[in-house]
């Protein structure tokens, strides 16, 4: 496969994911605010919204003060803003337009019927009810893209890029969550195992769709320990680090070429911390230094694979 | 344009020709509110599909649906028959003419065509000279424009010999058409169109490099941005070839390569949709970011194919259009099948003298030109609009020639007050590796504006399925 054709399949997945992360994100950070806006103050949960994307200093550059409103707007509907929603959607799609004919076309109708759709979609819809209804609708179009993706496409490996993008963004945006939201909560102002807390650890789990798994797999109260464990441990959590790095190192065999041997080392260093790793020991050692280092690890592979597969960024 | 022009449907007296009945009487049958919504399903399908053409000149990136109408435009057999065959003579003339320039110019020798036309012009390739390309095939893909006029004869418009498009709308449009209305081609017996791209792949493979077996192809887009990016597109996926860019391509070891994600693969042959000037910036344009350097020179070493060569612009250039009837003549010693448009050469005193005093009634076209820009359509001109043409084409007049302004023949079209005739034009599209292929028909475009003989999609023109019906 041409390095290019792999490259905009590799970022078509990764913006896909990236919007749907985003939506996953704001929607708790709007329920959090709903509920906890006495407790906590407004603009906190919002500024963190912003530390999650990595665009606090973008943001206020642009717009000055944190505002739900500013926020969300930003996030979502900022065409000036490539990390807002419509801009990793209108990248995605730009990225498929480039290369599809490699895809099936149920799988570029899927893609650029979303863009058509939001291109239609007015900001205005984030005022009052419409806004968990524009998130819903955004991780539903992205997991229709990825249903669309795994159902029709041939296991080659425009698949297997495709699914790479997918799982290095997952990981990243698991870990920015988890690590903006955790440390929020265990150095905020909450009274810990108070009713505040468990909502708030609640949402930390609703945004990656993992109440109803916590609940299966621990059957007990929830605690920030285990909370942690199910984001960065369980392998049978799909969202989770471990799981994202079963599909990594797998897909980097797949995919193999003369040059990738180191980036294939390095990934199966990093999947095996995750496999034998203990989350007692990661809270002993700073659960922020964790996954401040996982991200760092994370963005060394994308430069890695993009060097060793793809079109190299300078 | 006194007289109504021929209608592809009915006769001056308004009965419906024998080809067009079936259709007519089938069309008759049919509620209005059916039809309107058979155009909004084709609409939502050729966007959600993104069927787009990019126009230039336009806010940037700028997509626009080409207008597809629903009323095919219906040919016999036997008039399809003597066309294809016209189109067989001429297409092998061309290709004749292109190896001789750039070989023995006995055409030019014999004082046929003067040779400053050729080896002046700016589209001959001097870097062709001398080299011999497989099976002597330059212009592998030919779009040659039919136009019909007066009472219903045939005249070739252009050749287009360098990067002609449209073919993915004649695929798409019948794709359409048997989708919204499957019991038509129950009713009907149409030559099927649907293997053009297995066609065009083994004519490709046709032409390789001497002593590769079993060559690589690949088709090498401008890029996304080009206009004509989703048929560059659709022809990779369907013959299931690599789409590549320039940046996807290098040359070493006297071969092309492509990047891929295994490492270098070589290529054989190159469908390419780049203009020779982008093709190769150390031998054309140094600018250009869209070609391979070095491609040239594995093309001069025999190592690669492109098609189409380059270099057969200078065929198909308006100026030496007016001597492709005698080129049949010349290199296959046959009566040209199909007719030439009379045209005056302006670089000619006596043919400019006659057109500066009749711009009024001519069409006139830059030599160079294509696409429908810059040209003149005197009865459809104001006086100023003439005023400044006349002014352009006396500072330089070797630049424009001038035809009569044919009456096109009409065919039907859905319009917002219900049916109406509007002009149209044909592009069959000529395959030549080492026979020549045809598949029946070509691509209809439609002027969508009455009265309008415009039928570039860049300057608003629609498209119909084309249909040969087979006897």
């Amino acid at each position: 496969m041409l390095s290019r054709t792999a490259d905009h399949l590799y970022w078509m997945a990764r913006h896909t994911e990236r919007a749907e992360n985003l939506a996953r994100m704001l929607d708790v950070t709007s329920r959090m605010s709903l509920l906890q806006g006495g407790l906590t103050g407004d603009d906190a949960g919002w500024a963190s919204a912003l530390a999650v994307a990595g665009l606090e200093g973008a943001y206020r550059e642009k717009h000055g003060e944190v505002t739900a409103a500013g926020v969300m707007t930003f996030l979502c509907f900022d065409t000036d803003n490539p990390s807002s929603i419509v801009g990793c959607l209108k990248s995605a799609r730009e990225n498929a337009h480039a290369v599809r004919g490699t895809l099936t076309s149920e799988l570029w109708e899927t893609i650029n019927d979303t863009w058509l759709k939001l291109r239609e979609t007015s900001p205005a819809v984030l005022d009052g009810s419409g806004a968990g209804e524009f998130f819903d609708w955004v991780k539903f179009r992205s997991h229709l893209s990825r249903g669309v993706t795994i159902g029709t496409m041939l296991q080659d490996e425009a698949l297997w890029f495709a699914r790479l993008g997918t799982y290095l963004e997952r990981a990243d945006s698991t870990a920015r969550i988890l690590d903006v939201q955790a440390r929020r909560l265990l150095t905020g102002v909450s009274d810990v195992g108070g009713a505040g807390d468990y909502y708030q650890w609640s949402a930390l789990l609703r945004s990656v769709s993992a109440f109803e798994v916590y609940r299966r797999v621990y059957r007990d109260r929830i605690t920030p320990l285990r909370v942690a464990e199910l984001f960065i441990l369980r392998d049978d959590m799909p969202r989770s680090l471990h799981k994202c790095l079963n599909e990594v190192t797998e897909l980097l065999e797949m995919v193999a070429n003369r040059h990738s041997g180191e980036t294939s080392r390095r990934a199966g260093i990093l999947h095996a911390a995750l496999h034998f790793g203990r989350i007692e020991d990661i809270f002993a050692k700073g659960l922020h230094e964790f996954l401040a280092d996982f991200v760092g690890r994370i963005y060394d592979l994308s430069d890695r694979v993009a060097n060793d597969f793809l079109i190299p960024k300078h | 344009m006194s007289a109504a022009p021929y209608d592809e449907m009915t006769t001056a007296t308004g009965k419906v020709r024998p080809h067009y009945t079936a259709f007519a009487d089938w069309l008759s049958a049919q509620p209005a509110e059916t039809l309107a919504r058979k155009r909004e399903e084709a609409d939502l399908v050729f966007h959600r599909l993104g069927i787009t053409f990019a126009v230039y000149g336009e806010a940037e990136g700028t997509e626009r649906l080409i207008p597809f109408d629903l009323i095919p435009r219906i040919l016999p057999a036997a008039e399809w028959t003597k066309l294809a065959t016209g189109l067989r003579q001429r297409v092998r003339a061309l290709n004749a003419f292109l190896g001789d320039i750039y070989h023995g110019q006995e055409i030019l020798n014999a004082g046929i065509i003067p040779a400053a036309q050729v080896l002046q012009n700016v589209q001959y390739r001097p870097e062709m000279q001398g080299l011999d390309v497989p099976g002597g095939i330059y212009a592998h893909i030919a779009g040659v424009d039919l136009v019909r006029a007066g009472a219903g004869e045939f005249y070739v418009l252009e050749d287009n010999l360098r990067v002609p498009s449209g073919v993915s709308y004649m695929l798409e449009d019948r794709r359409m058409m048997m989708r919204l209305f499957p019991d038509l081609f129950a009713r009907h017996k149409i030559a099927p169109v649907e293997h053009y791209p297995d066609t065009l792949l083994e004519v490709l493979r046709t032409v390789a490099p001497i002593g590769v077996s079993n060559p690589t192809v690949a088709l090498l887009t401008p890029g996304a941005f080009n206009s004509a990016y989703f048929e560059h597109a659709f022809l990779a996926q369907q013959m299931g070839i690599e789409l590549v860019e320039g940046q996807d391509l290098f040359v070493s070891d006297e071969q092309v390569f492509m990047r891929t994600t295994r490492g270098p693969q070589r290529v054989d042959v190159i469908y390419r949709r780049l203009d020779d000037d982008f093709i190769d910036p150390l031998a054309f344009r140094q600018d250009s970011m869209l070609g391979v350097p070095g491609l040239l020179s594995v093309y001069r070493a025999g190592r690669i194919t492109l098609a189409n060569a380059i270099g057969t612009g200078v065929a198909d250039d308006k100026s030496i259009y007016p001597y492709v009837p005698e080129m049949v003549r010349f290199y296959l010693g046959e009566e040209p099948i199909l007719n030439n448009v009379p045209t005056w050469m302006l670089r000619k005193p006596d043919d400019l003298a006659y057109t500066l005093d009749h711009l009024a009634e001519l069409v006139v076209k830059e030599v160079h030109g294509s696409g429908g820009y810059g040209m003149l359509v005197g009865p459809a001109a104001t006086k100023q609009e003439i005023e400044d043409f006349r002014v352009r084409i006396v500072a330089s007049p070797e630049k424009y020639i001038a035809q009569p302004t044919l009456s096109l023949s009409t065919c039907p079209i859905f319009v917002e007050q219900g049916i109406a005739p509007r002009h149209i034009d044909l592009r069959p599209f000529v395959l030549s590796g080492r026979e020549i292929r045809i598949v029946p028909g070509g691509l209809t475009r439609v002027a969508l504006r009455d009265g309008s003989l415009v039928v570039n999609s860049s300057q608003g023109g629609g498209t119909k399925d084309t249909w040969v019906l087979e006897d």
